[in-house]
């Protein structure tokens, strides 16, 4: 392969830098108009008067639209496993179509005005009385009413191996640990911004999003069109992180603008408005219990969680997933806990489960090496099981402790000393702390086509998502190679719902799920190109098989003897030869999903597949404040083949920085009298800044998982994973401290 | 944001006249009142443009004192060598505040009168006796993790968010204000207010007066000086605790110090009883130990922010052994 | 409204705007110059950082009344060898902060080679400052990144300053 695995630059990059790259908020239109939103300030109640007259008569403002006047909307559909599309509703609330309040920043009117400032300042004259409803939006107190989270076909939500509570009561050595952690929120920089407008029946949008066809569907439904009525356009995102997966209010009710004024309209909603109208990851409570013999074989992992879900909808986590699969303990009980509540939803968040599940697990398993005497490696070695711990499915491809070895090499691991705040520069404590990282590898059904054009260009049309994955280098790169054409000669067209619909970019599941389809595509096309010449009269491939034939330099050759794509087309007299995945019919489609669906599930019955690594990670802890900053990362990971050497090693390290977040610094703060969050800011919302960011060694061993399309595992999502870990246990070593509560803050180590 | 009148002033007789307007406010570099206005918090109906004024110099007065004109921006005034080498801390507080790009916009003047970050204050929802007198204050019994541990009332906890004016403070700095009135002098140390039962009251400034200059006094002790920030992240943030502080040591004995705190109180906090237990003691551990400790006795603690006492006790005893032992080993 | 005049990337525009009219939406919005990103309308992210008269700013907090008469240069008038560090070094993933990193990156060099000092400088006295990844990360600190890329962001400084 010439391309796959290259550090080749992003093809975007020049657009990037330049300022050319256009984002949802940056189509322009003539007769634009501006939208901005009204949000409830209660937790739970019923609208009982909103007065909006000030409102209308400011000059400028086209609409005010509330409860009171808004078109009717049909209400979001319930999710159904087995249409995917019908998960996109991010709350099941119809938006300004009921008087309810549920969640304490659910907008409550929506003004549409000629600019962005006059419909700001309207929103802000509009008054609104309520009538209030008791609310259930402490967390923490909430704890007790937990019920236990339902399975699904995606997610399980419990799993026993033995009897896990009676060896840990018998085994010599024995934790039980309680954490927590704090909701967080995506923050990517570029807000939730649509444009849209209406073209008689058809509505077309620039959204950012990381899945175009669920907000196609969605909007569908809602507007009650035919969904080739509605057109979802998302060539950049400017971040997503899971927050952008799912539809939420500013979108439809910018359609809804649009679709009262007759205009098009554009809304961004202010940082605040994200805040307050697009969910974050949840709060947890867990628990984990680890037993062990003396030389640290363990005896009993139990793993249960709480979170929580907003009662109009939420993402339920899967918090204890890393403990299915992680450690070869005799007796294993994991259980995931749910508890409703008056807010908004949460959502998915980057390794929605396995970041915060993570922590609690590798946490506990350094304790208890300590407890033990062991390090930390070693223990894990002893544990490192031969099969999926819970269920003794056949693990796919795990170079786990691989990971380790390497990793515990290169950062210096075996020559610090174990003993805890042992390790001192000046008025800085140092202490260094590992943890595994795991995150399943997933695949979903994608469809795409890929055509090849007379002049020898190759152009695939997918409407896969580019959140800043690169995700359209590596699909040149991969084309590039299988049809072995130079990668500037391959274009792909993508987010856009005007092409095939491709697949979701989440559960770092896109690359894999492309290359499956791109690699079935050019397979076709392949075959038709060759047939194509082997028919054709003069050709110099005619009558040849294609066993003896090789495609090299953008055409297929038996020796010197053979021609170009270029020239194979021209002799036929074509313009361009197309090969399709996925069906373009209605029935076809459902056809595939059922396919699509029994062929995960019978994978799924099969092996256990996932990316993982070692995350290594040094603190400075100052000794007088507290302050910790990380000095030194070292992330090692197995995700499979690389297809991109440099955007591969960039995702990897966006998760650790976001992890470091997670670890130190991120915290969404819900007022528990009245469920509205405090810090909805960026200065009071601590993203970590350049400053807290080390250099960050990433590697990774490149070896294929043999049961994955070109070995490819995902990687946008491990990164993340154990790295509030690594850090806790790293505090630890420096301080002496078990901190079991993120963020890590200062407070917590004076 | 209200749509409002926009008074470019050039100069500071058009400015002082322009504010006697009802509901005028003076803009300075935007950073705190843009982001004011926007959020509502101010509505303004006419704002008077002062950043054109020809006060954006420091000069050396013939006494040895230094005048900063109130339109200099944070990043020059940091980066002006008289400071860097005669105010160290000065100049160190005010590179631990915001960001280059806001350092380049905010001036002195408009830093001095920077509005808390409560974040009560802000959401127009929430209650806050500083935003509308008489309305309850919700971070009382709320999320006052980064309230004052000085000088808090039962009406407000909020704190002053300056790095800058902490150093000022420490240094006995004096600021100048003028109005169609005339010209007065207030020091720094006690121009803030405490909120008491009115903390919409945030200073002595009045309605119509404009900050022209700070004068610093010739203060030898501040060239050995240094402004330690203690915060959230490691920058950009706003100080949980921070210390500003000047010492000098003859014979192993203190002869001079000056210490003012920050994120503690709605002023910044010139630590007299601190200074004053230091004043002829050994330069030890101990003694900024007990230094600490003496200003500390009157700290009270909200729900969430008793850490800070620890944490300013210790951030005043680190910054004064980095003084006294510069490199020195902890 | 204010009748004004700004020079944008070289050229002379005239503005008719509310006097609350942002710099940044006076860009994005007026001119059509969504180089310039809004990120949180509020400073505290650093997406929509310009340089005015060569000095970095956030486009946000400023109203376009103030910077009347002014020299405004935004990522579309930005010709500098970052940009191909940027993309070298990945110094992006989404690219949505981008603009402003440059622009701030821009700014903070000449900042820099004037003598100005960072929270992180050891030696206020001197005029000479050592540009270390250390002293990178915090004059680019106003800058957030969500995706994660500042190992390539300091990195593409780095070589932008060999």
């Amino acid at each position: 392969m010439r391309y796959v695995g290259q550090p080749i630059d992003r093809l975007d990059g020049v657009a990037k830098t330049t300022g050319a790259a256009r984002f949802s908020a940056e189509y322009p239109y003539p007769n634009l108009a501006y939208a901005a939103l009204v949000h409830a300030t209660i937790a739970r109640g019923r609208i009982t008067r909103i007065d909006t007259g000030t409102a209308r008569k400011t000059p400028g403002v086209l609409a005010v639209i509330t409860h009171g006047n808004a078109p009717e909307m049909k209400p979001a559909p319930k999710p159904n496993q087995f249409d995917m599309s019908t998960l996109a509703a991010a709350t099941s609330v119809n938006y300004l179509n009921t008087d309810e309040v549920y969640w304490n920043g659910q907008p409550v009117a929506v003004v549409v005005a000629e600019t962005l400032d006059v419909a700001r300042e309207a929103a802000y004259l509009i008054e609104v009385e309520y009538a209030e409803y008791p609310a259930a939006v402490d967390f923490a107190a909430e704890e007790g009413n937990a019920r236990p989270q339902k399975s699904t076909m995606l997610s399980e939500a419990d799993g026993r191996k033995g009897d896990a509570e009676a060896a840990l009561a018998d085994a010599p050595f024995a934790l039980d640990l309680r954490y927590t952690t704090a909701q967080v929120n995506h923050n990517a920089i570029e807000p939730h911004s649509t444009t849209a407008y209406w073209d008689g029946d058809h509505l077309i949008l620039h959204e950012g999003s990381q899945n175009v066809a669920w907000v196609r569907d969605h909007l569908a439904i809602r507007f009650d069109l035919p969904k080739q009525n509605v057109r979802v356009i998302s060539p950049f995102v400017g971040g997503a992180f899971g927050g952008k997966s799912f539809v939420w209010p500013g979108t439809v009710l910018t359609a809804l603008a649009a679709k009262v004024t007759g205009r098009p309209v554009r809304m961004m909603l202010t940082r605040e408005g994200v805040f307050r109208t697009v969910g974050g990851r949840t709060p947890s409570i867990q628990r984990v219990a680890i037993g062990a013999q003396l030389d640290g074989s363990m005896t009993a992992l139990i793993h249960t969680s709480v979170c929580q879900v907003g009662r109009t909808g939420g993402w339920s986590e899967q918090v204890t997933s890393v403990s299915r699969h992680l450690y070869d303990a005799a007796n294993i009980q994991v259980q995931q806990n749910l508890v409703g509540m008056d807010l908004l939803a949460n959502t998915i968040m980057r390794a929605p489960g396995e970041s915060i599940g993570s922590f609690a697990l590798e946490a506990t398993v350094d304790e208890l090496a300590y407890e033990l005497g062991l390090d930390p490696i070693e223990l894990r070695a002893r544990n490192e099981p031969a099969r999926n711990p819970l269920d003794g499915k056949a693990f796919s491809h795990r170079l786990l402790m691989e990971c380790f070895e390497e990793g515990a090499k290169e950062f210096g691991w075996a020559g610090r000393p174990q003993e805890p705040g042992s390790m001192r520069d000046g008025r800085w404590l140092i202490g260094m702390g590992v943890a595994a990282a795991y995150h399943p590898a997933w695949r979903f059904p994608a469809n795409l086509t890929v055509r090849l054009s007379d002049d020898g260009t190759v152009l695939i049309r997918c409407g896969l998502h580019e959140m800043g994955m690169g995700s359209a280098t590596a699909v040149s790169q991969i084309a590039a190679d299988a049809l072995c054409v130079p990668m500037a000669a391959v274009t792909v067209a993508y987010g856009d719902t005007a092409l095939p619909d491709t697949t979701t970019a989440g559960a770092s599941s896109q690359t894999a799920s492309v290359t499956a389809s791109l690699l079935a595509a050019c397979a076709k096309l392949d075959r038709a190109v060759f047939t194509l010449a082997r028919k054709t009269p003069g050709s110099p491939l005619r009558g040849l098989r294609r066993a003896d034939v090789t495609a090299r330099d953008g055409g297929l050759y038996n020796g010197s003897r053979g021609e170009s794509y270029h020239d194979i087309l021209r002799r036929a007299g074509r313009a361009s030869v197309e090969a399709r995945v996925g069906a373009d019919t209605r029935l076809g489609e459902i056809a595939d999903q059922v396919r699509s669906m029994s062929k995960f599930l019978l994978d799924r019955r099969r092996w256990v597949k996932a990316a993982c690594g070692a995350q290594f990670c040094e603190v400075l802890v100052d000794s007088d404040t507290g302050e910790t900053r990380i000095s030194r990362w070292l992330g090692v990971f197995d995700v499979g083949r690389v297809v991109n050497a440099k955007t591969a090693a960039s995702q990897l390290r966006g998760g650790i920085v976001m992890g470091i977040g997670l670890a130190l610094t991120e915290e969404t703060l819900v007022d528990p009298r009245n469920g509205r969050i405090v810090n909805a800011s960026l200065s009071e919302y601590h993203v970590p800044v350049h400053a807290d960011i080390p250099v960050i060694d990433v590697r990774y061993l490149d070896d294929p998982d043999p049961t994955m399309p070109l070995g490819v595992v995902g990687i946008g999502e491990v990164g993340v994973t154990g790295v509030a870990g690594a850090v806790a246990n790293a505090v630890f070593h420096a301080t002496g401290k078990r901190i079991r509560d993120l963020p890590i803050t200062l407070d917590k180590l004076l | 944001m209200k749509d409002f009148a926009y008074v470019s002033a050039p100069d500071v007789a058009t400015a002082v006249r322009a504010i006697t307007e009802p509901g005028a406010k003076f803009l300075g570099g935007g950073t705190n009142l843009v982001d004011l206005m926007r959020q509502n918090v101010e509505r303004p109906d006419t704002v008077v443009d002062i950043t054109r004024l020809p006060l954006d110099r420091v000069e050396e007065l013939p006494d040895g004192r230094i005048r900063i004109g109130a339109m200099m921006r944070n990043s020059a005034l940091a980066a002006h060598r008289l400071i860097r080498t005669r105010y160290p801390m000065l100049a160190q507080a005010l590179l631990a505040g915001a960001s280059g790009q806001l350092r380049n916009m905010a001036t002195v003047g408009g830093n001095v009168l920077q509005r808390t970050r409560c974040p009560y204050f802000v959401d127009l929802a929430a209650r806050c006796n500083k935003r509308e007198p008489g309305s309850g204050c919700d971070a009382i019994g709320g999320f006052n993790r980064n309230a004052a541990i000085f000088g808090a009332s039962e009406s407000c906890v909020a704190t002053h968010p300056s790095d800058m004016c902490v150093a000022l403070a420490a240094l006995d700095a004096t600021i100048e204000l003028e109005s169609v009135r005339g010209v007065r002098r207030l020091p720094l140390v006690g121009f803030h207010a405490l909120p008491g039962d009115a903390p919409q009251h945030e200073t002595a400034i009045a309605a119509d007066e404009l900050i022209t200059a700070i004068e610093l006094p010739d203060l030898p002790v501040a060239a050995r000086s240094r402004y330690r920030k203690v915060r959230d992240r490691a920058s950009y943030a706003f100080a949980l605790v921070s210390v500003a502080a000047a010492l000098e040591v003859r014979d192993g004995v203190v002869t001079e110090a000056r210490l003012a705190l920050g994120g503690v109180a709605s002023r910044p906090w010139r630590a007299h009883a601190a200074e004053r237990a230091l004043m002829g003691a050994p330069a030890t551990e101990e003694s900024f130990r007990r230094a600490a400790d003496a200003e500390l006795a009157g700290a009270v603690a909200q729900s969430q922010n008793a850490f800070k006492i620890e944490l300013a006790r210790r951030a005043v005893t680190a910054t004064l052994r980095q003084l006294h032992l510069p490199g020195g080993a902890a | 409204m204010a009748d004004i005049r700004m020079r944008v990337n070289g050229s002379i525009e005239k503005l008719d705007v509310e006097p609350r009219v942002s710099l940044l939406d006076a860009l994005r919005e007026h001119l059509g110059l969504t180089g310039t990103k809004k990120g949180c309308d509020q400073g505290a992210c650093g997406a929509c950082t310009v340089l005015a008269d060569g000095e970095r700013i956030v486009s946000c907090l400023a109203l376009a009344v103030q910077y009347a008469d002014r020299d405004i240069t935004t990522i579309e008038g930005v010709t500098s060898p970052l940009q191909r560090s940027f993309v070298r070094h990945d110094g992006f993933q989404c690219g949505y902060c981008t603009s402003g990193q440059i622009c701030s990156a821009v700014g903070m060099l000449t900042e820099h080679a004037a003598g100005a000092p960072s929270a992180v400088t050891g030696d206020l006295a001197t005029m000479e400052i050592e540009l270390t990844a250390e002293e990178i990360r915090e004059r680019m600190s106003g800058n957030l990144c969500r995706c994660g890329a500042y190992n390539g962001i300091v990195a593409a400084i780095e070589e932008g300053i060999r």
